[in-house]
């Protein structure tokens, strides 16, 4: 029972993983994209689903899988063009799809009368219902191309046949060749003759020409193929159903013997004729000696023969498809690879002890110890890098759920949207990715519904009715940036302003800069719609959006031009345990500053520090007067201020591009560190992102950069304190 | 220190719905705490000071790996905080999810009682004895204060950003 338990859930894995795969294909194909391999994931996804879902009775989803599939095989045969609005509705049977696995998966059910909609007008797509046929011819011409003059090959339009009633007693001619692939998936082909048996009379030919002698045979090559005489009373699409489950990783051949007695021999000579004719002409353009142009027919039947790709169920680009199955990959429990992560962690803390421990005691840089330190040291550094990198995956995984969510948002609202995205194959750790969802549908939902303006209101602004949303992500300094632009009309700051000081948020007389004003959106049951709509929460939209990002250690800021648009961007880590880092020492104790955020460290002289009022000073870099920040009185490490001339300046950019100097005791170097949350134990403190283990086992604080710069606007201008956090 | 070897046995005899108790020193005062909330007893460390904390949290020291707040006892139950010396003990303790650090002068004692051992807390006019004491027992004429531990932590400021 738990083996199957385990089974579903492998299933249920892979059915995300194909929906991904079914819904990335159709869009591909909407912008216009006519290759037919594409063609084929798609249709592979929604069959591989169907064959899953049948093993596990899961009738409804089989059901629906099955008519999309019907639509798609029509698709994949060139019966069907892919017009707009056939993908459109394919959208939307995908997204049904998905909306069935997960019903399965959870249980709970499905909208049934959107299901039959759906069905029925994926039906209504199905051209031979329509009594539409006209693929065939298309589908010849389009295999001349790749077929060669072998017997086997000549261009007969199976799906045509299938259509034909067949009465009485067929004969087919079945040619297989597995490939490596249908062994690795544990299939074996006697299991398969066996079942063509069991369909009628069958003479089985084993081809062992391929077969290399002992000691160059690949003990998981495929070397053998079969070629079966059936005589059966059952169809071609029966033949070929034996088959089912092995169709991508063989050849296939079924040719229905009598149609084969129905060609025209002379049809085969004439082909034979051309093909030798197009060879020659290529021969001879490439300079090979004439020789070689003068082979007999059944000497260039050779190499064709031996040429992959020939049988007729693979269209010319399956190349590409082989490649990508092969690419092996395991599922891993993540609490293993989470182990992992932990036990490299302390290793990287053990080492530094050792490092610090070694210069303790004395030994010589160059000596044999140091040495080795150092080479461990490299190989520790390397197995960090390759274990976070199995955690590393692309954003896709999160990008992929948002057409969707784009579509449904449009139809709710009423507009129409365009989504562009960017970058979705920028990597970052798993546990930023699974906690970045929630934030990035919130500020999807956000954009289109409040950011884009109605399709009238936009014809009248002299804009496109379709509205903008793009989605992009970016490694920027060590940190993944994922901005959500959309094209509509801006923060209207009058009336947030309005609405903050009619919610007593902030006081009417407050002096707010357009900054601070589009920040106020952050507040904590800030909402400016005027009606709460179902889509775009009730007022704590952007204040969940804004913590949650906090509490990975981002940030997120808005940028909005009136009638133009608005630009929210998050800027997050891109792993949440490792960090380069310089050790510093700030009155006594020992803080880490993220290398990332430096730009360089200074020696201030006396003549470059300026007071500026209050307790504000400024240091002047290259004739550029840029805040003076003691972080020891920053983070109440002494009441007084340090002596700049006594001191180092770190100078670093937080977000939004603004340049502090960053005043600290003496700089220890420069180190690799893990990163041990305080949260776990503790809870967040200000100015602190998290704190990690020095090689003298004692904690070290790590500096939160733009949270300290934060802070010490807000003690500077005494001004009210969400502004500061939220910017 | 050396009350620790004069365990008394006797106590725990004859008892039915036992729960056993650690007792610790802090100046002059006796208090306890569940040992089942009890991780582990280690020496005094110094601690990494945080910023921005209340005062009774002393900083935090690694745990073999772990990031280890210490909370100062004596001063969050309003008591002058304690001048940590070698002889200071951190008594590592469960509280909820999180694994907390108490800094106590010495550990004194284990007592096994039933609860109806325990009597309620005075009614004093303390504030801190009615958040953090969940009650008293007096054992050989001496008051032992059961320590209420999910308290101890300082309030989770999400705003405090």
């Amino acid at each position: 029972m738990d083996a199957m338990v385990a089974i579903k859930q492998t299933f249920f894995q892979e059915c995300e993983e194909q929906l991904g795969e079914l819904e990335i294909g159709l869009l591909v194909l909407q912008d216009g994209d006519t290759d037919p391999e594409t063609v084929n994931a798609v249709f592979r996804a929604v069959h591989s689903i169907k064959g899953g879902a049948g093993a596990f009775n899961l009738d409804e989803l089989v059901h629906f899988a099955h008519v999309f599939e019907n639509v798609l095989d029509h698709l994949r045969a060139g019966r069907l063009a892919a017009s707009g609005d056939v993908l459109k509705t394919m959208l939307r049977a995908a997204d049904m799809l998905a909306d069935l696995v997960r019903a399965a998966r959870d249980g709970g059910g499905t909208d049934a009368a959107r299901r039959d909609m759906l069905a029925a007008e994926l039906r209504a797509l199905d051209p031979e219902a329509a009594g539409l046929e006209s693929g065939g011819s298309h589908r010849d011409s389009s295999e001349d191309n790749s077929e060669g003059p072998v017997f086997e090959a000549v261009p007969i339009s199976f799906d045509d046949m299938e259509i034909e009633p067949a009465p009485g007693e067929h004969h087919f001619c079945i040619r297989f060749t597995p490939k490596p692939d249908l062994y690795a998936k544990a299939n074996e082909t006697a299991l398969l003759m066996r079942e063509l048996g069991r369909l009628g009379e069958a003479v089985i030919t084993c081809d062992f020409s391929r077969l290399p002698v002992l000691d160059e045979i690949d003990p998981e090559g495929s070397y053998l193929s079969w070629t079966i005489e059936l005589r059966t009373v059952q169809d071609e699409t029966a033949v070929r159903s034996v088959f089912e489950f092995v169709e991508w990783d063989c050849e296939l051949d079924v040719v229905p013997g009598d149609a084969v007695q129905r060609v025209d021999e002379g049809a085969v000579e004439s082909l034979i004729e051309k093909m030798q004719a197009t060879i020659e002409a290529e021969l001879a353009s490439q300079k090979v000696p004439p020789t070689a142009i003068q082979a007999p027919r059944d000497e260039l039947s050779a190499p064709t023969a031996g040429s992959a790709g020939q049988a007729s169920s693979n269209p010319p680009g399956g190349k590409p498809d082989t490649g990508k199955s092969s690419q092996a990959t395991i599922r891993v429990d993540l609490d293993r690879v989470d182990r992992l992560i932990n036990l490299v962690g302390e290793l990287v803390i053990n080492q530094a002890m050792l490092t610090q421990m070694m210069l303790e005691a004395g030994l010589a840089r160059a000596s044999g110890v140091a040495n080795g330190l150092d080479e461990l040291e490299q190989l520790t550094r390397e197995i960090q890098d390759s274990v976070m990198a199995i955690r590393a995956q692309p954003v896709k995984s999160v990008f992929q759920r948002i057409p969707r969510l784009v579509r449904e948002v449009a139809a709710m609202t009423g507009k129409t949207v365009r989504l562009t995205t960017a970058g979705e194959n920028t990597e970052v750790d798993k546990t930023v990715i699974e906690r970045l969802a929630d934030p990035l549908t919130h500020m999807i939902r956000n954009a289109i519904d409040h950011g884009l303006e109605t399709p009238e209101r936009r014809a009248a602004a002299g804009k496109p009715e379709e509205g903008l949303v793009h989605l992009s992500a970016l490694h920027r300094s060590g940190r993944i940036v994922i901005e959500v632009a959309d094209d509509g009309a801006g923060i209207d700051r009058p009336r947030v302003k309005a609405i903050a000081v009619a919610k007593g948020l902030i006081t009417a007389d407050a002096p707010l800069s357009d900054e601070e004003i589009d920040n106020l959106i952050f507040l904590p049951g800030f909402s400016t719609a005027s009606a709460v709509s179902d889509i775009s929460g009730r007022g704590v939209g952007m204040d969940v959006v804004r913590r949650s990002i906090l509490a990975l250690g981002g940030r997120i800021s808005i940028r909005s031009k009136p009638r133009q648009g608005s630009t929210f961007t998050m800027s997050l880590p891109l792993t949440l345990a490792v960090l380069d880092g310089m050790v510093v020492t700030v009155a006594g104790e020992t803080l880490v500053v993220p290398l990332t955020a430096i730009i360089e460290t200074l020696q201030p002289k006396h003549a470059s520090v300026h007071g500026f009022g209050g307790n504000t000073r400024v240091i002047a870099i290259r004739d550029q007067f840029i805040p003076l920040i003691d972080v020891g009185h920053e983070l109440d490490y002494r009441a007084g201020f340090a002596d700049p001339c006594k001191s180092v300046a770190l100078l670093v950019e937080s977000e939004g591009h603004v340049r502090s100097a960053l005043l600290v005791d003496a700089i220890l170097g420069q180190r690799q560190v893990v990163i041990k949350s305080l949260e776990t134990n503790y809870q967040h403190v200000q100015g602190i992102a998290a704190a990690t283990i020095l090689g003298d086992g004692r904690v070290a604080l790590i500096l939160d950069v733009d949270a300290v710069v934060a802070g010490s606007r807000v003690a500077g201008a005494g001004f009210e304190q969400f502004c500061a956090a939220a910017g | 220190m050396t009350e620790i070897e004069s365990n008394p046995v006797q106590r725990r005899a004859d008892l039915t719905r036992a729960c056993e108790l650690i007792a610790f020193r802090m100046g002059t005062q006796e208090f306890c705490v569940d040992i089942m909330s009890v991780r582990e007893i280690r020496g005094w460390t110094k601690a990494t000071a945080l910023p921005k904390s209340p005062s009774f949290v002393r900083g935090v020291v690694n745990l073999r790996g772990t990031v280890l707040p210490i909370v100062d006892l004596a001063a969050r139950l309003g008591f002058p905080a304690a001048e940590p010396t070698a002889r200071h003990v951190i008594i590592v303790a469960q509280i909820g999810v999180q694994t907390v650090g108490l800094l106590v002068d010495a550990v004194s004692d284990i007592l096994t009682v039933t609860d109806d051992l325990v009597h309620p807390t005075p009614d004093v006019a303390s504030d801190m004895a009615k958040i953090f004491v969940r009650g008293v027992l007096a054992v050989d004429q001496r008051m032992i204060s059961l320590i209420a531990l999910d308290q101890l932590l300082p309030a989770c400021e999400q705003d405090a950003a």
